[in-house]
């Protein structure tokens, strides 16, 4: 333990150069940094939110809704194809999560060509039949399928529509099975990205059911009664009877744009080629009848056609403001979300708050340092010194380390620095205790430093670990801000590991080579 | 210089003659902080509960009562006001409010209009729904429970079964007395603090080792002594050890705890407490669970008892 290979003491002295190299950036102010040449270290601490201030989401996908959807799709499915096979049956609805109805022809006959009819629909329908009554699912496979392709989807979306805000630096992560994290920095009123991803933004156009009454309390079988999106001077929404069938969709739009018409703002779309081929069928169809335009279950505008539209692009009126027109651009452009998003949490941390807390953070360092450097000094004298020295080598290695990975650095993460401050020197107080065991027992300067680190090893490497296993257990299960306090902590362990053994010996041993002391002092 | 040197090295505190007071001691502890814990509660935090926190600078000293009763008749349930560290600094804590997440923005919403002109900045504002909470404290036992098994796995592969069963129990003693400890105050208990409890689990447990590295050695050593001496002498040999490590770092994080601003003020103190605790547990409840389990002196292979150079052979 006392000699000292001299590739060892390259490779310490060279850990504690690195360390340096790459913690000093950190003393830079950032612009200063972005003008270093581009071979020098120049990555800065990577803060948190709760330190630079911004936002934080965590959204859900709503899959049950997608699932529902689905189901009524089927219905819908059935339905027809029932129809058009004039095959009477009854009680046709969504039940127990999944299609339901019942023949009135219940013969073995029947019922095999009904089973083989819905087959047809969808290769992974589970269909299940006892006396005519029919219940078709989705198997767990398809189920499964779609809900990591929904989720997959509504990332991809949110993140179109989200680069659109050109705000720099938002991080959308998923998380678990179905739900987005979005991390936004510097942001501290999120209101402009909650309309951004609050809205699904599914675009149909339908037509209207100009015999039926909207304002009676049911609709037509095949219609449904929908709310215009903006209210009448009465305060109330306007009321229509729309076709459920989708005649075109937002699925087929290439573009939009805001603009005016009449002085108005209003919307410019642009389909592809097969929506646009649909598009002109339906308006030369329906010409002189009202078209109704519906955004998320609301009727946008219900204009009348005119003339046939062949060009596959047209114009959205409606109660626009110049805001709302570009807003809806911009979520039309993105597409839809393939299911509703929830908000779970939400955290804004003001700059303000965070300032505070980066120097609260700074000062409580600072004093915790001096107190236990202090301390360290005064109960172990020149080996409180050598400490000293690994203490302050650990707060470099730790600063680079930081930076080098661009971990983040939260204010619990701070207090996981303060902490390891703590905890860096108790390998030390272990060391140097069991030295003045040794010299206690009789031995000399030399001896008692060898047998010291040698005996005090295990105790540092069995209590290093066990502190480590707890701070990865906390970093794997811990959430956002917790998350940095485990980091700093596993960090700052595995550092302090190295200074408070590597650096106190060779720093130690390099003085009992040149000095010769008779004894110790401590 | 070196002022250590006037601590004293030879003790011969009789710890183990006073394990039935320390075990009744902590018993008594235990049992008192799972009522108190039970019957008044902890003091949950937004994190938790579920809920809204909104943490405002007012412009000038801030007049609760005035903003209580403001806050009050707005509707929205129990709504909590509270100073968080300065006069003009004020958290407003408000109940989850029925009704989806567009009701809950409508609450803060409310809130911040109801508030007004007197605020000069939003430092927080922190919504968490229900789900979220139940699901973050789901976490925490689990993160909590795998830890003090893990740690007493590697105590059980590093050292005989009886010290993994000692340190498993010493660690939940720590656990149990910090909740017990967060009934009694009722400092808020969230997300921080479950982090500082998971860290006293794996700090406590440093203090543990030191003592028990070195009883495993004595007790190859000494195999002609009664157990019990070996452990009271190797509680007494390390004490100055354990007791230093942990005030170096009780040094720091006093220093977290005054200085490191009200967010992170909960979490040093249960750090704190729990290192408080911890050094008391691994002197008075892990060594003498030792005794109780029974822990022996290795079976000797061959009959040399030379003190010194047997104990040098066994060091890994």
């Amino acid at each position: 333990m006392v000699q000292f290979p001299k590739w060892q003491v390259f490779a310490i002295v060279g850990v504690l150069v690195l360390g340096l190299y790459y913690a000093l950036p950190n003393v830079f102010k950032e612009q200063t940094v972005e003008a270093f040449p581009s071979w020098l270290a120049s990555d800065q601490i990577n803060l948190g939110l709760d330190l630079r201030g911004g936002s934080y989401m965590l959204l859900e996908v709503d899959l049950e809704a997608v699932e529902k959807e689905q189901m009524t799709d089927l219905v819908e499915n059935i339905r027809s194809i029932l129809r058009s096979a004039s095959i009477g049956y009854q009680n046709l609805g969504i039940q127990e999560g999944g299609a339901s109805f019942t023949l009135r022809d219940t013969t073995d006959e029947m019922v095999s060509r009904v089973r083989s009819m819905i087959a047809q629909i969808d290769g992974g329908l589970l269909v299940t039949s006892s006396d005519g009554t029919f219940s078709v699912v989705y198997n767990d496979q398809v189920r499964q399928q779609r809900r990591i392709s929904v989720v997959n989807q509504s990332i991809e979306v949110l993140r179109r529509r989200l680069d659109e805000t050109g705000t720099k630096e938002i991080s959308l992560q998923r998380q678990g099975e179905n739900r987005i994290l979005i991390q936004v920095p510097g942001v501290t009123d999120p209101e402009e990205i909650k309309t951004l991803i609050g809205k699904t933004a599914k675009l149909t156009f339908h037509l209207v059911d100009q015999n039926a009454d909207p304002y009676s309390n049911s609709a037509p079988v095949g219609s449904q009664i929908m709310l215009s999106l903006d209210e009448q001077a009465n305060g109330q929404p306007r009321r229509y009877v729309i076709n459920k069938r989708v005649m075109v969709s937002g699925e087929n739009l290439v573009d939009a744009q805001a603009t005016f018409q009449d002085g108005q703002p209003v919307i410019s779309f642009t389909f592809d080629s097969s929506g646009a081929q649909r598009f002109a069928r339906v308006t030369q169809d329906n010409v002189n009848k009202p078209f109704a335009i519906v955004l998320d279950g609301r009727v946008i505008s219900a204009p009348v056609i005119r003339s046939p539209i062949l060009t596959g692009s047209g114009i959205i009126s409606g109660n626009f403001t110049a805001q709302s027109a570009e807003e809806l651009a911009v979520l039309l452009r993105a597409g839809a979300l393939p299911a509703p998003l929830v908000i779970l949490e939400e955290r804004t941390i003001g700059a303000g708050l965070g300032e505070d807390s980066i120097n609260a953070g700074k000062i409580a360092s600072v004093i915790g340092m001096v107190l236990v450097v202090g301390f360290m000094a005064l109960a172990y004298g020149f080996f409180g010194l050598m400490a000293n020295v690994a203490l302050i080598a650990n707060l470099v290695l730790i600063v680079a380390v930081l930076s080098l990975f661009q971990a983040t650095l939260t204010l619990p993460g701070i207090a996981g620095i303060v902490l390891t401050i703590g905890m860096a020197v108790d390998a030390n107080v272990l060391i140097f205790e069991r030295i003045r065991e040794e010299i206690r027992n009789g031995r000399g300067p030399v001896m008692a430093v060898e047998a010291g680190y040698k005996r005090a090893m295990s105790t540092i490497l069995d209590s290093n670990i066990t502190t480590l296993i707890a701070a990865v257990i906390l970093f794997q299960f811990g959430s956002g801000p917790i998350k940095g306090f485990a980091v700093t902590l596993i960090i700052g362990i595995i550092t302090s590991m190295f200074t408070a053994i590597m650096v106190t010996r060779l720093l130690i041993v390099t003085w009992l080579r040149r000095r010769r002391p008779q004894t110790l002092g401590i | 210089m070196a002022l250590i040197k006037k601590l004293p090295t030879d003790l011969k505190i009789d710890f183990m003659g006073r394990r039935k007071f320390f075990m009744a001691f902590s018993i008594l502890l235990l049992v008192m902080s799972v009522v108190l814990a039970v019957t008044r509660g902890l003091n949950f935090g937004v994190d938790f509960r579920g809920g809204i926190l909104i943490e405002i600078r007012t412009t000038a000293p801030a007049d609760i009562s005035s903003l209580r009763s403001r806050m009050g008749a707005l509707g929205l349930g129990e709504v909590s006001l509270q100073e968080f560290g300065s006069p003009t600094d004020i958290l407003i804590n408000i109940q989850k409010q029925d009704g989806e997440e567009k009701e809950q923005m409508a609450a803060i919403e409310l809130v911040k209009s109801a508030l007004g002109a007197e605020v000069a900045e939003y430092r927080r504002v922190e919504f968490v729904g229900p789900k979220v909470g139940s699901e973050l404290m789901k976490d925490g036992i689990y993160a909590t429970v795998f830890a003090l098994l893990g740690i007493a796995i590697y105590i059980w592969l590093r050292y005989e079964w009886q010290f993994s069963v000692a340190a498993l129990l010493a660690l939940t003693h720590d656990v149990i007395a910090t909740i017990g400890f967060f009934a009694v105050t009722q400092f808020e208990f969230n997300l921080a603090t479950l982090a500082a409890i998971l860290m006293i689990a794996g700090y406590s447990i440093n203090d543990t080792v030191v003592v028990f590295d070195r009883v495993r050695d004595e007790l190859r050593r000494y195999k002609s002594w009664e157990v019990y001496d070996v452990l009271n002498m190797s509680i007494n040999v390390t004490l100055s050890r354990t007791i230093l490590t942990s005030f170096t770092t009780l040094l720091a994080l006093i220093a977290l705890f005054l200085f490191g601003g009200e967010v992170i003020r909960g979490l040093s103190l249960g750090l704190i407490w729990g290192i408080v605790i911890g050094t008391y547990s691994s002197i008075a409840i892990a060594v003498p669970l030792l005794f109780t389990t029974g822990v022996r002196s290795p079976v000797p292979e061959d009959e040399e008892e030379n003190g010194e150079e047997a104990a040098g052979l066994i060091e890994n």
